[in-house]
């Protein structure tokens, strides 16, 4: 049978969905697998009463942004360029910007 | 549509991609940068939803409300005895002083969040770490990990050394919590940073009613004008901004690639190219209906955005869940040595690669369409000729 270019596209096309619908199961069964561990995370917040996610260590107000006072973070106008690169990364909480 | 319509599309399906091959460094080099365009706009959703999904569900049971003391606009130690006075509030369970700070570790150059435990109130001169504590104590020696009963020496506020023996370590899996997490009891946090008895960083407040938290928060600021409670719900919302697109970076980043993208299709659909509008002609005068044409347009604009969408999605899916961010790593990373390793859980849906779908592939099908259709209806010989 002779080879057509539109064969191609449409193989293309199929293996992109295929690939796709293979995202939503991996995505459905990663959550199954992963509910026993994200158990055991909700008891240590509870435990140690933790406020954040550790995203990142390198300033007090990226290791818990939900923590940070007023003046120190997310310093970022053409005047005053953010220090630290994950504070790029991180909007700033609306509960400081709303007072 | 029936069988010989359909084969009709096939062979104006198959000339389209001979006439993409035609120009194929061009439109090489705009599906790269499409590729990339849709790649970065995939993984900053997937990364926000999945992180935001991963706090809703995590944090789910962090503290109602944890109440600071501000002084001088800055957070300072908070007297215990504020705690009895809180708790006289209608409506609260319970009060809980909570010790915690951060320590520069100079041996590793990382900086570790410090936490007593009431667990840990007997057993004092014993801690439990988290693994990325493990993993970067010894930057010489990276192969060694910190293994149980091992020593972790402390500075304390005063100069001396306090050792602590590693009792114990959080699991992995909770790395998105714990990394840089390192537990002790109540006696040794006073000793290494000098807090008297009678201070706490914090306190954690428990209510009998949710409803009522907002209420709790307005008393204990009527009560101590120099607190500030934080709502639980505020935690919550303050992850729902974690990649928003106007914080610095993902707007650059963004920006730029936008700029570039909208270059490219300006230059589509402001006008085609005397070649492409050659071909249009030459197509008509040999007998091309104008709805031909345009569908030839239609199926060279779906075949760049379509192979694009894929390339990006499926690109960003690999590396936000597979290889967890690797070129973000060193944003999140940035001047510390301390990074916690953690695999994102994926919270994909249809509807999301629906919405990616529709920003990203209609709206330049469309743009590629709109010159065809302008050069397609006029007569071919004056196409030609001009």
């Amino acid at each position: 049978m002779r080879y057509r270019r539109s064969d191609l596209f449409l193989s293309l096309v199929l293996l992109g969905a295929l690939m796709l619908v293979l995202i939503l199961v991996d995505t459905a069964v990663t959550n199954r697998i992963d509910q026993d561990a994200r158990r055991e995370r909700q008891a240590i917040v509870k435990a140690l009463t933790i406020t954040d996610l550790c995203l990142s260590t390198e300033a007090r107000y990226t290791r818990h942004p939900s923590m940070a006072d007023w003046h120190a973070p997310f310093q970022e106008h053409p005047l005053s360029l953010e220090h630290f690169p994950s504070g790029s990364m991180i909007a700033v909480p609306p509960h400081l910007g709303a007072r | 549509m029936n069988t010989s319509s359909l084969a009709k599309q096939r062979y104006i399906l198959d000339y389209a991609f001979a006439s993409l091959l035609r120009r194929k460094s061009k439109n090489i080099a705009l599906g790269l940068v499409y590729s990339f365009l849709v790649f970065l706009i995939s993984t900053v959703l997937f990364t926000a939803t999945s992180l935001k999904h991963e706090a809703s569900l995590t944090l789910e049971d962090a503290p109602e409300i944890t109440v600071q003391r501000l002084v001088a606009g800055r957070q300072d130690l908070i007297p215990v005895a504020y705690a009895d006075s809180i708790s006289a509030i209608r409506g609260i369970q319970s009060v809980q002083p909570r010790l915690w700070g951060y320590y520069f570790d100079s041996l590793s150059g990382a900086t570790y969040t410090v936490q007593a435990s009431t667990d840990l109130a007997e057993n004092s001169g014993e801690t439990v770490i988290g693994a990325g504590v493990s993993r970067r104590y010894e930057p010489e020696k990276p192969a060694r990990k910190i293994s149980e009963n091992d020593i972790l020496p402390f500075k304390t506020h005063d100069g001396h050394v306090k050792n602590l023996v590693v009792k114990g370590f959080f699991p992995a899996h909770s790395e998105l919590i714990t990394a840089d997490l390192i537990l002790i009891s109540e006696t040794d946090f006073r000793t290494i940073f000098g807090i008297q008895p009678g201070y706490a960083t914090d306190l954690v407040i428990k209510a009998r009613n949710e409803r009522e938290l907002a209420t709790i928060a307005a008393k204990i600021v009527q009560l101590h004008p120099d607190t500030r409670p934080i709502l639980r719900n505020e935690i919550m919302r303050t992850y729902e901004a974690v990649f928003d697109w106007r914080s610095g970076l993902i707007l650059l980043v963004l920006s730029g690639t936008l700029c570039a993208f909208a270059v490219l299709a300006w230059d589509k659909a402001t006008g085609l190219s005397a070649e492409e509008r050659k071909e249009i002609g030459i197509l008509k005068a040999v007998g091309w209906d104008t709805s031909d044409v345009l569908y030839m347009k239609f199926w060279e604009g779906a075949a760049i955005s379509m192979l694009s969408f894929f390339v990006g999605v499926i690109g960003a899916y690999f590396h936000t869940f597979i290889a967890s961010l690797v070129l973000f790593e060193p944003i999140l990373k940035g001047w510390t040595v301390l990074y916690p390793e953690f695999r994102l859980t994926p919270s994909v849906t249809v509807y999301q690669l629906t919405t990616l779908f529709i920003l990203t592939v209609i709206p330049y099908t469309v743009t590629t369409i709109i010159p065809s259709w302008r050069a397609a209806t006029i007569d071919p010989d004056s196409v030609m000729r001009s």
